[in-house]
């Protein structure tokens, strides 16, 4: 399931909007705790998923870019028709679904393959499963090695963030990278950036139609349950849910659409036989929020962001280099250098950074055959970025220095290198250098961009704990202090320096 | 010493140079007057190759520069002369002595504990002995054009070459350049000064040029140009600058 990309490109903005909105108490959830009469009298459903889930789920067809299709439309369709109201969809990023359902106003349930898990029962409530789904690991064709997660001790293995699979591949002594979205990992597992994939069957099931380099390795395991979400303690609308998709199942509505999915299998007798063992009635106490266990979270953000840190460092070093040599073409250079130049700047600050990292990450490897790792692709997108603003910073800091301090340095005999490298960089430097500052900050916040490609870097690291630990409060103001402290740290260094420059 | 002869520069349609010519012996000191935007700026930079004369040759102790002179010789020409310039251009992110070091040690490969005293027994002889970790910015118009004109002077330069060094300077501090202008003078450099102080030209001054239309129209010993002018133009000029 992929949340959107907002989320990634602006996660630390989202840190502070949600440290805001949590000294504001949300409207408690007990005072509607009944909406059945509500959604009869509106006669309408509002149920929420992420359409950039991917088939099997929700997807656009290849054929027509307007439709929503896959079989949880068409189960959210033939649910809420069952319950004799109309449907209608909402569109919501989904590692923000929970979150977004226990605050309200938004939409009414959630049918976006949300687990039937402690975790998720102990927010919200949760319908009988409508889809019984089991963990399968894909591995490559070619790599007949891997049979089990048991053989997978210190290799890599992608799996979703906040999933079962990551659990799993966790616990079985692998080395997890996590995606927000699973159509990456099975890219990274084509190109041999990684070992394997654990997924959800569907998702397997799906992906490996039109991937002939991949196979599944071993049966689906470790069966879980899709199921319907709903506000926390609304019974009844509960209770309508089940009976409606106890009726979808026994009538074969859900055989028919699950079918026509190709994920029909036996395992899906399940949806008719479960029954409530009771989990719901006894969920897992959460652990307090994240502030309370700051010892334990802060030492894990904290790691998080060292991967920051020298993602940032690396890029910028990169950006600095790479922006002197293309300011230096601009100014100085050839009519060739000088286009060059202005054409890279403008290519680099017209187009969205994710899209570049897009490209230099699997368009690179697809295309050309460079796989980079995500590091270095990370890095090398920030800084190829960030370059063409250093350039133009630099640019403006050479155009600022007067013409009479070249001239003077040539009447001194200075040759035109040594009069750039002594006379017009060290002051070129000193008035771009605010500029350079401010980028290198915007750079720490911006490089949680590099999430999306499967870096755990402090903004992922953020929203997979907040997740777990249902508290996007407390860790986002450790969080936004984390980052908080390293763009002062870098505003610190940045005066230090200007210190020495202007004594 | 310095010979030149047929000087023409133009830039694009504009006509600056158009044939100047010029003798001087060594440790003369010639003055430059003329109008505004006669050429007298646009001399001096070609003398010391800021810019490249069109036509004409520039000798300097043997050393003859053309038009289609190559690149090592314009250097040596450069090397030969040294450039005070109206503005100072000192350079603000190196101290006084930073500035006065920075050729003698990046172009004439002199160690850096020479150049030092080098620049210290200048910066002493311009006065400024005690300003020497100064930055230029905590230095007054009048400090700061004499630290140019230490700056200069570290290359050893055999002619020098100044363009209206007092210009840009409040009156109260001219007079201290004046005064260094006028120790150069005495210890026999061979200067060309572009100025409009003509106290300093009858003093200092071998010979004085006018400048017109990109020409030298006039020169002479000061008496001569001051007291009785051959020129219309000079005289004309010189009512101009007296009232
Ligand atoms: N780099 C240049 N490009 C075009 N015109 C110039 C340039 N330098 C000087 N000039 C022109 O040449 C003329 C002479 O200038 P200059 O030598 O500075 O005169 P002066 O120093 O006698 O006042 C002026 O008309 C000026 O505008
Ligand atoms: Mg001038």
């Amino acid at each position: 399931m992929t949340p959107s990309r907002f989320r990634a490109l602006s996660a630390p903005v989202l840190v502070l909007v949600l440290f805001v909105l949590g000294l504001f108490p949300a409207p408690s959830s007990s005072a509607r705790a009944d909406s059945w009469e509500g959604l009869t009298n509106r006669g309408v459903v509002r149920w929420a998923n992420d359409a950039e889930g991917g088939a099997p789920y929700i997807f656009h067809p290849a054929d027509d870019a307007s439709k929503l299709v896959g079989f949880e439309v068409e189960f959210a369709e033939a649910l809420c028709s069952r319950l004799g109201l109309r449907s209608e969809f909402v569109q919501y990023n989904w590692a923000n679904l929970i979150p977004g359902l226990r605050q309200g106003g938004n939409f009414d349930i959630v049918v976006a393959a949300l687990e039937r898990t402690p975790e998720n029962l102990a927010q919200v409530g949760m319908s009988r499963p409508y889809f019984v789904f089991g963990q399968q690991l894909v591995a490559r064709a070619a790599d007949t090695g891997i049979t089990s997660l048991d053989g997978l001790r210190g290799r890599t293995v992608g799996v979703l963030g906040a999933t079962l699979s990551q659990r799993l591949a966790t616990e079985a002594g692998a080395e997890v990278r996590v995606y927000d979205e699973n159509v990456n990992y099975f890219r990274d597992l084509e190109l041999g950036r990684i070992d394997a994939v654990l997924t959800d069957s569907p998702i397997a099931e799906v992906n490996l139609r039109d991937r002939p380099l991949l196979r599944r390795a071993g049966r689906p395991f470790a069966p879980g349950f899709y199921a319907v979400a709903v506000p926390a303690g609304d019974t009844r609308l509960l209770e309508r849910i089940d009976g409606a998709i106890l009726e979808l199942y026994r009538d074969g509505t859900l055989e028919r659409i699950y079918r026509k999915h190709g994920l029909w299998s036996s395992e899906q007798a399940t949806i008719g036989t479960w029954t409530d063992s009771g989990e719901a009635a006894n969920p897992v106490t959460r652990p307090a929020g994240g502030f309370a266990r700051w010892n334990v979270y802060l030492p894990i953000l904290l790691r998080a962001a060292v991967t920051t840190v020298w993602v940032t460092c690396a890029s910028m070093a990169l950006a600095v280099a790479w922006g002197l040599v293309l300011a230096v073409g601009r100014v100085y250079g050839p009519a060739p250098a000088r286009w060059f130049s202005i054409a890279y700047v403008e290519v680099f600050r017209g187009t969205p950074l994710l899209l570049q990292l897009y490209f230099v990450y699997f368009g690179l490897a697809q295309q050309l055959g460079w796989k980079l790792s995500a590091g270095a692709a990370a890095v090398l997108t920030l800084g190829l970025n960030y370059a063409a603003n250093e350039a133009e910073n630099y640019r403006a800091g050479l155009q600022a220095v007067p013409r009479g301090q070249t001239e003077a340095a040539l009447a001194l005999g200075m040759t035109p290198w040594l009069t750039f490298r002594r006379i017009l960089l060290p002051q070129a430097l000193r008035i771009s250098l605010p500029s350079v500052t401010n980028d290198f900050i915007a750079l720490f916040k911006d490089s949680s961009i590099v999430s999306v490609i499967g870096l755990v870097e402090l903004t992922k690291e953020f929203l997979i704990r907040a997740l777990d630990a249902g508290d996007y409060l407390g860790l986002g103001v450790m969080t936004a202090a984390i980052y908080f402290a390293m763009g002062w740290a870098a505003s610190a260094a940045a005066r230090a320096i200007e210190r020495r420059l202007h004594p | 010493m310095i010979h030149v002869q047929g000087l023409h520069k133009r830039f694009g349609d504009t006509r600056v140079l158009e044939g100047v010519d010029h003798m001087q012996k060594a440790g003369e000191v010639a003055v430059l007057i003329g109008p505004s935007g006669c050429g007298k700026s646009t001399f001096l930079r070609c003398l010391n190759q800021l810019e490249q004369a069109d036509a004409g040759t520039i000798e300097i102790d043997g050393l003859v520069v053309g038009p289609r002179a190559d690149r090592k010789t314009r250097t040596e020409l450069r090397r030969r002369t040294g450039m005070v310039f109206q503005q100072f251009h000192l350079f603000p992110h190196l101290t006084v002595l930073g500035n006065v070091i920075e050729a003698p040690v990046h172009v004439g490969g002199m160690s850096r504990a020479d150049a030092t005293a080098l620049a210290m027994e200048l910066l002493a002889k311009v006065g400024l002995g005690d300003r020497a970790g100064f930055h230029p910015a905590q230095l007054s118009g009048g400090q700061q054009q004499r630290v140019a004109i230490a700056r200069a002077l570290a290359m050893r330069p055999r002619v020098l070459l100044f363009d209206e060094p007092t210009s840009s300077l409040d009156p109260q501090l001219r007079g201290e350049v004046l005064t260094v202008l006028r120790d150069l003078a005495a210890e026999g450099r061979t200067m060309l000064l572009v100025t409009h102080e003509m106290g300093l030209a009858r003093d200092i001054a071998d010979q004085v040029l006018f400048f017109d239309a990109g020409k030298v129209a006039e020169s002479g010993p000061p008496e001569q140009v001051f007291g009785d002018p051959l020129h219309p133009r000079t005289r004309e000029f010189l009512r101009g600058t007296h009232s």
